[in-house]
């Protein structure tokens, strides 16, 4: 979908084995300090290869486990372990993934499926190195040091939760190796001890000023990488077996720990393109000691030179596989649609019949059976547990379906050049009529000869306004591809469970036809087509007819998608908020 | 093959564990120093707005969104290692007021009770917790052993007099955020599940932090803060070096730092002390009310939250700063925290509502 130059993969731009196995020695040297790594590979044996790399570095008998994708909170965070509560009589805290990985490393299978709640369960532990469990009656404090090997399978633009790819130091990108691989620069002897002598190492001064301009220049807002970076410098020293930190160690950091979150700067002349290190006129006041100033200068030159330089080459910001894939500043979620459980959110319990498919509470359950045991024990006297079909408690879940309001957006010239303004208006206020019900907004552009996906399906209205603020206008009307973008959303999100709305803004005189050229007969033929396509699928749908004067077109494109017809210049703010809200409406 | 498969043996489910921890839970904070509060660098408008909630609850919570890596909950939970300690019934779960003796718990009336020194609860309300754990259930424990039918309180009643802390406030489950809108409203947690009919106080300062990015914040819960701060990374270097030195030298030597800082905390604990003494003396004058109305009426906020809350904080402020009476000054400072979650709700200008703020003020106030 997008329209940006690619870039010749050429050999440059591909990651390399040796700095791979690298960030496996340094994770390997300080697992809990690290946090993790971020793992951007295909399955496949260079992936396996590289975590038998980490495996055998780390010392062994050390937990590693892995954590399949969606795994209920039960199984990460723990709960009741019902088995040991029946046998023994009293409850048993069964300790979930991330307890049960404590002092070791824990591989998050599909990370960029992962939804942003159980990333921030995770965020919490990497930070606190404790489980909070509040859970099943039980509230317990377990410990949970532990790294995280996040392994991303993610195309494009799908990317684990930066919530989570923010705690772990360590981008490793290995599609594209090529080459020997090589055995890794320190081998698990060495890493022992530089993981011994970790706690001693200092940093030298000027080191920390250096990874933070260096992250500063590569535009990341957050302060987390250039304290990961530090840190990742102290074990590069470490495993050189130096007690202090080298402007070496500190160059190589920023390469391994910033550059790849790197977003260059889009107008590069607001900081000069790594200059020599040392030719610098030194601006500032010349009271400071001068030497040190110039080696501390110096240093800082260098490192975000080196951090630069290890940007792929050729590559742009947005192709960069761990930089911010769109929007400015802090890094956000590429918006994948979430699994459907929130469908299915438990809401409580209540007393029910055992039947297939029911989902016994079995916390309520205990809770129901419990205050009766001494009298059922004198009637039936035996050891375990007395459980009488009474106690049953079955989880009652929500039945509320969500809604996604697709907005479809004419953004083409014939639209956009006196109404792209007030059209967005119109969606501004359809969005704040959407969030205050809380349902998902996806916003599709359509100009030129394509559509394009400006939001994906969210709930952030933060998101969305920023979305729809980078609307460009302009060229030609491919009605029907904006409707078959529409269509085809629609389709994925009542797969994923949730209703989706269609609401359409355009002036209806569409003059591309679906196959990219410019024929107004044919693309009206064609629009009129996905407009029965759409009304095939049954969604509902609103067309709003953003031309200054009410126009044929539309009102006929409206009717071949039995959507509601709605005029812009009839349609007062309140009216057609109105309207949105009765096609809603479950009919 | 990777290595990484499921978990051994080793781990089978049944393993005998150690017995239940003793009736009082140690909190989290036993476990190791916390980042001392006055070591943090810049976030003024987060840290002012810890302290006054300090200084007086009735301030109604703080609520802090924005940039991933800014040390919300760092503050947060530094501020649990601040707060300095207070008078409860010994024994009582719901850290029962002694001074109080109309305000006593349903178990501490009648009996005559013991009062100790106890840290002030800073709890933290974890996702993905469960709703008996929140509200408080029937002890599972003593049904099973004894058939003893007894309440077991949740994270509500510990909080009590208290801060309650949800990280990640705008991904909390529906159902648990309803729960919290209702106690936080009526300041009493109310239980009716399996033959257990029971209420206890349940007063806390609401403490939520999160990324806006992640999903909005439900209108109603953002209604119940009483102030909203923004948090943003620190753009200026020399700012970002040292936040990074500071967190890195904790990281490396807790105890020694939380050591060096010790003067600081407690020169700061001392003035929220003084500040707390001071907050009933300063004088709010009628023309501070006028002004907090006004600029409410100007920004068209809803109801009298705004105007309540803008002036509890100045007041709250000034005690904190030893001032004697509240100022435009205070108003001033106060007014975006206190304002800018309460506009007519068009959510999409939630960007520009500190702006709008500051404009109103300019009108009323003049610039």
């Amino acid at each position: 979908m997008s329209d940006a130059a690619v870039p010749d993969p050429d050999a440059a731009a591909a990651p390399s084995w040796a700095e791979a196995a690298l960030a496996a020695c340094l994770l390997a040297t300080d697992p809990a300090g690290l946090g993790g790594a971020w793992l951007r590979a295909r399955p496949g044996p260079l992936r396996d290869r590289w975590l038998a790399l980490l495996r055998d570095l780390l010392p062994a008998g050390l937990p590693l486990r892995r954590l399949p994708p969606n795994a209920p909170d039960s199984r990460l965070l723990g709960g009741l372990d019902l088995g040991a509560t029946l046998r023994r009589g009293r409850p048993v805290v069964e300790r979930g993934v991330l307890a049960e990985t404590d002092g070791g490393v824990l591989l998050l299978a599909m990370a960029e499926r992962m939804e942003p709640g159980a990333a921030a369960r995770i965020a919490a532990v990497l930070d606190t190195g404790t489980v909070v469990l509040e859970r099943d009656g039980l509230a317990r404090r377990l410990p949970a040091r532990l790294a995280v090997v996040a392994l991303d399978e993610g195309l494009e633009d799908e990317r684990p939760p930066a919530a989570l790819t923010e705690r772990l130091a360590l981008p490793v990108a290995l599609d594209g190796v090529q080459g020997p691989l090589d055995a890794p620069p320190y081998d698990s002897a060495a890493v022992g001890a530089a993981r011994a002598l970790l706690p001693q190492v200092q940093a030298a001064p000027g080191v920390t000023e250096a990874l933070c301009k260096a992250a500063v220049q590569l535009g990341i807002a957050s302060l987390r990488p250039p304290l990961m970076a530090l840190r990742a410098a102290r074990a590069l020293a470490a495993l050189e077996g130096r007690l202090a930190v080298t402007p070496a160690d500190a160059s190589r950091a920023a390469a391994l720990v910033l550059s790849p979150r790197g977003v260059p700067m889009a107008a590069p002349s607001a900081e000069p393109e790594a200059e020599p290190p040392e030719d610098r006129p030194d601006p500032e006041d010349p009271g400071e000691e001068e030497t040190d100033e110039a080696a501390r200068r110096a240093l800082e030159e260098s490192v975000v030179a080196a951090a630069r330089a290890a940007i792929p080459a050729g590559l742009l910001a947005a192709l960069s596989p761990f930089a911010t894939p769109r929007g400015a500043g802090s890094a956000g979620r590429s918006g994948q649609p979430r699994r459907a459980a929130n469908r299915g959110q438990p809401i409580g319990t209540a007393p029910g019949e055992l039947r297939p498919g029911a989902r016994v509470s079995l916390v309520e359950t205990l809770r129901a059976a419990a205050p009766w045991q001494p009298l059922r024990r004198q009637a039936s006297p035996g050891p375990g547990l007395k459980l009488r079909k009474e106690d049953v408690r079955l989880v009652r879940f929500r039945q509320r379906t969500e809604t996604t309001a697709i907005f479809a957006v004419d953004a083409s010239g014939s639209s956009a050049l006196h109404r792209l303004a007030e059209a967005k208006g119109a969606v501004e206020l359809l969005l704040a009529d959407c969030y205050a019900r809380r349902d998902r907004v996806a916003v599709i552009a359509f100009r030129g000869t394509a559509a394009t996906l400006l939001l994906p399906p969210t709930t952030s209205l933060t998101r969305a306004k920023r979305g729809l603020a980078g609307l460009p206008g302009g060229g030609a009307t491919p009605i029907s591809a904006g409707l078959d973008a529409a269509t085809l959303l629609a389709a994925a999100e009542r797969r994923a469970g949730r209703t989706p709305l269609v609401v359409l803004l355009t002036d209806g005189r569409a003059n591309i036809a679906r196959d990219g050229t410019a024929d107004r007969a044919r693309a009206a033929d064609d629009a009129a087509e996905s407009a029965r396509r759409l009304r095939a699928t049954g969604t509902a749908s609103l067309l709003v007819d953003t031309a200054p004067r009410p126009q044929p077109a539309a009102a006929r494109l409206a009717a071949e998608m039995a959507a509601r017809y709605v005029p812009l210049p009839h349609a007062g703010a309140a009216a057609l908020s109105r309207t949105v809200r009765a096609t809603m409406a479950p009919s | 093959m990777d290595g990484f498969g499921a978990p051994p043996p080793a781990t089978a489910p049944a393993r005998p564990r150690r017995a239940r921890r003793p009736a009082a839970a140690p909190g989290p904070r036993a476990a190791r120093p916390v980042f001392p509060f006055s070591a943090i660098v810049g976030q003024d408008e987060l840290r002012d707005a810890l302290l006054l909630a300090a200084v007086d609850p009735a301030i109604g919570g703080v609520l802090a969104l924005g940039d991933r890596g800014t040390g919300k909950s760092t503050a947060v939970r530094a501020l649990a290692a601040l707060l300095p300690p207070m008078r409860s019934v010994a024994g009582c779960p719901y850290n029962c007021d002694p001074a109080r003796p109309a305000a006593l718990c349903e178990a501490c009336r009648g009996r005559p009770v013991r009062a100790v020194t106890v840290p002030v609860p800073v709890v933290d309300l974890p996702l993905g917790a469960t709703e008996d754990r929140v509200a408080g259930a029937l002890d599972i424990e003593r049904a099973l052993s004894g058939g003893v039918k007894a309440f077991e309180p949740g994270l509500l009643a510990r909080a009590h007099r208290g801060f309650l802390y949800v990280d990640e406030v705008n991904l909390l489950e529906d159902h648990l955020v309803d729960l919290l809108l209702d106690v936080a409203a009526s300041g009493e947690n109310v239980v009716e599940r399996e033959g257990i009919s029971l209420r206890h106080p349940a007063r806390f300062v609401l403490v939520g932090s999160g990324n806006p990015e992640e999903g909005d914040l439900r209108p109603q819960l953002l209604d119940r803060f009483g102030l909203a701060v923004e948090v943003r990374t620190p753009t200026d270097l020399k700012a970002r070096v040292e936040v990074v030195k500071r967190r890195d030298a904790f990281d490396r030597d807790p105890e020694g730092v939380t050591a060096a800082w010790a003067p600081a905390e407690a020169a700061l604990r001392d003035r929220l002390t003084a500040a707390r003494a001071r907050l009933e003396a300063v004088i709010v004058p009628d023309s501070a009310i006028e002004d907090a109305a006004r600029l409410c009426i100007a920004l068209g906020t809803d109801g009298l939250r705004g105007e309540l809350t803008l002036t509890r904080a100045a007041r709250a402020l000034a005690a904190l700063e030893g001032d004697p009476e509240v100022t435009l000054a205070h108003l001033r400072r106060m007014a975006p925290p206190a304002l800018r979650h309460r506009l007519r709700r068009n959510a999409l200008d939630e960007a520009v509502a500190t702006t709008r703020v500051e404009r109103a003020m300019e009108e009323v106030f003049g610039a």
